[in-house]
């Protein structure tokens, strides 16, 4: 198994106002590697979504660095970021964050258009995305004649269509009905079974121990670490 | 790296999933667009009207106007007609020069009404000596002109348009008929034909023309109001204002009156209605601007209302730069497409003008404000465009 992402002795530090600085992550170091199931929970302000942001290499950090395949990202510009989160993570998040009034299909393709795929190319990789997360019934629908769940499954699709190394997940339970939720945990296990590297963020202890290894945050440190099957 | 076209595809997905709101904010560059074009047409219109309207005057013809008329200097005075000092005692003096002056003719006009048989027509009765007749490139489609002899013996003749034959006589032979003129008798000795100027602005169609001393007489005047000097060619015309000046000089004053040729009259009036022209351009010109001012309203509400969906672009892998692209694309298509819709309002509006005043749609004008409309587009919607492309995705999907 070989690393995937690695951070090392991380430090992340905001300044609010002139004087006031806030340490979100203290020096953290952690590996996460191919084909892993991990969870990380941590209670709100415990540096939980700076780390998350850290993974999925939308912010770079104060001090330390964080290797994505081998390659440090601490220095690339804003651009070349993009191409990388482009090609490596596909994001869910809590809100879905789908677009308004845009077909299941549409939505699914949109990380395709920033790759530069042909319409040809994104029509057929959406088809079979939407088909992954059992949705192929459901592609012209748009937002608004879907469940919560719905939404979810097709937020799952438009972070899978790239095939990337990593899907990171930001409380993809936490606006969903217990029901819903538990379909898109079973539907993200079943990823994992696949081959696909998972990361989910969470706060809820019941949701992590669903992963198969569980990293936990407190006041912008890890306090522990620990594979559960 | 994503194609410009995909970029362009986009922006226009996002706009028609706006639509009233896309319509609305176009509404403001339509408005401005057609209105430029509308009010410039109606301005170059005018502008082509009076040029022809002069034109029909004749050529090489020089023209003594009572009063102060402006041509040299830049300024631009009406002819104080009322005041008139110029009298036919003038005219014969100015016919005497000979040389270059071809031949003097002299005319007043009144606003008037002619009757025959119960029905009445209000029109403007000329009095014309009969080279000011010629002058005026006049002729009669039937019966005869009024001569020279009619006009010294002050003969109670009429020559009438078209149509006025039409309104009083319903089409009928009005040769040898008497119609009533300021309560007398005329006799209708000829019909004049369509061409022909009747003066400025008015139709030779419901022109009434009388010898220039009978007019006198019933109007109760002992002045003109015009008097024509045909030039023997172009290149005399300067020669022949100095002589009719210098003849004029020795009774009048130099404010009774002033001599103007044709074309320089033409190209007076060309310069200050191009000025009008352009003052109602500039005018219409504000309303775009202020549509354009209503794009980037709308863009820079759009980019906090999208602030998640341009936090997910970039999360996804958009760059700064496809952002930015994106959203200038989308406000240039509003100003284009309100701009090219406004141009097909103003071409139409123009042409529905035209049913009542003349109007010229003119090239320039509509490629400034197109040009105009589209730079208005690029302009105001590079500001709300570079503020989305800044957005850091983590605040961006953040935001609630």
């Amino acid at each position: 198994m070989s690393v995937l992402i690695s951070l090392s002795k991380v430090t992340k530090t905001y300044k609010l106002g002139d004087d006031v600085e806030v340490s979100a992550l203290r020096g953290v170091d952690l590996n996460i590697n191919e084909g892993e199931f991990v969870a990380i929970i941590g209670p709100s302000g415990s540096g939980k979504s700076t780390l998350m942001h850290m993974i999925g290499i939308l912010d770079q950090p104060t001090t330390g660095t964080v290797e994505l395949e081998g390659k440090n990202i601490s220095k690339l510009t804003e651009e070349k970021l993009a191409e990388l989160r482009n090609k490596h993570i596909g994001f869910v998040f809590q809100a879905f964050n789908l677009l308004p009034r845009t077909s299941a299909l549409e939505n699914v393709e949109l990380p395709l258009i920033y790759s530069g795929d042909s319409a040809l190319v994104r029509k057929q990789k959406g088809e079979e995305s939407l088909r992954v997360v059992g949705l192929g019934e459901r592609m012209d629908h748009t937002p608004s004649q879907l469940s919560g769940g719905q939404q979810q499954r097709v937020a799952i699709a438009r972070a899978l269509i790239t095939k990337p190394s990593l899907i990171l997940a930001d409380e993809p339970t936490g606006n969903l009905d217990s029901k819903a939720g538990d379909e898109i945990i079973s539907l993200l296990k079943d990823l994992n079974k696949q081959g696909n590297t998972i990361v989910l963020v969470t706060h809820e202890r019941e949701i992590a121990e669903q992963a198969k290894r569980i990293v936990e945050i407190k006041d912008g440190q890890i306090i522990s670490d620990k594979k559960i099957k | 790296m994503i194609p410009i076209g995909e970029i362009v595809r986009l922006s226009i997905q996002s706009l028609l999933r706006n639509k009233t709101r896309s319509i609305l904010t176009m509404l403001g560059i339509i408005i401005g667009v057609s209105a430029v074009i509308l009010l410039v047409s109606i301005g170059q219109g005018l502008q082509n009207y009076i040029t022809q309207q002069f034109e029909s005057l004749g050529s090489n013809l020089v023209i003594v106007l009572p009063g102060k008329v402006g041509g040299g200097g830049g300024g631009f005075g009406a002819p104080n007609i009322a005041g008139s000092k110029l009298s036919l005692g003038d005219v014969d003096k100015l016919s005497r020069i000979g040389g270059a002056v071809e031949s003097v003719g002299a005319g007043i006009e009144m606003p008037s009404s002619v009757s025959y048989l119960g029905k009445t027509k209000y029109t403007t009765t000329a009095g014309l000596t009969a080279e000011y007749q010629k002058m005026r490139n006049l002729t009669v489609s039937s019966g005869r002109m009024m001569s020279e002899s009619d006009n010294r013996a002050g003969r109670n003749v009429v020559n009438i348009g078209p149509g006025i034959v039409d309104s009083l006589f319903g089409g009928a032979n009005p040769i040898g008929k008497q119609i009533t003129l300021g309560g007398q008798k005329f006799q209708v000795v000829g019909v004049l034909s369509k061409i022909g100027s009747g003066g400025f602005g008015i139709d030779v169609n419901s022109f009434v023309v009388l010898p220039l001393t009978t007019a006198q007489k019933l109007f109760g005047m002992k002045s003109v109001q015009a008097i024509g000097i045909k030039a023997k060619d172009k290149d005399s015309i300067p020669e022949v204002i100095r002589q009719v000046k210098k003849e004029l000089s020795k009774r009048l004053k130099e404010d009774d009156f002033s001599v103007v040729d044709s074309s320089s009259l033409v190209a007076t009036i060309n310069q200050i209605l191009g000025v009008v022209t352009l003052a109602l351009g500039g005018i219409a010109a504000i309303s775009l601007i202020v549509g354009g001012v209503g794009i980037m309203n709308i863009m820079l509400v759009s980019v906090t209302e999208r602030t998640r969906e341009i936090g997910l672009r970039k999360a996804v892998g958009a760059k700064p730069k496809d952002i930015l692209i994106q959203f200038i694309i989308e406000s240039v298509t509003l100003s284009v497409v309100g701009g090219g819709i406004g141009v097909l309002i103003g071409f139409l509006g123009a042409l529905a003008i035209n049913q009542f005043i003349s109007t010229t749609v003119t090239f320039w004008s509509v490629a400034l404000a197109f040009g105009v409309s589209a730079a208005i587009g690029v302009i105001f919607g590079v500001a709300p465009a570079a503020s989305a492309s800044k957005l850091n995705p983590i605040d961006a999907l953040k935001y609630e």
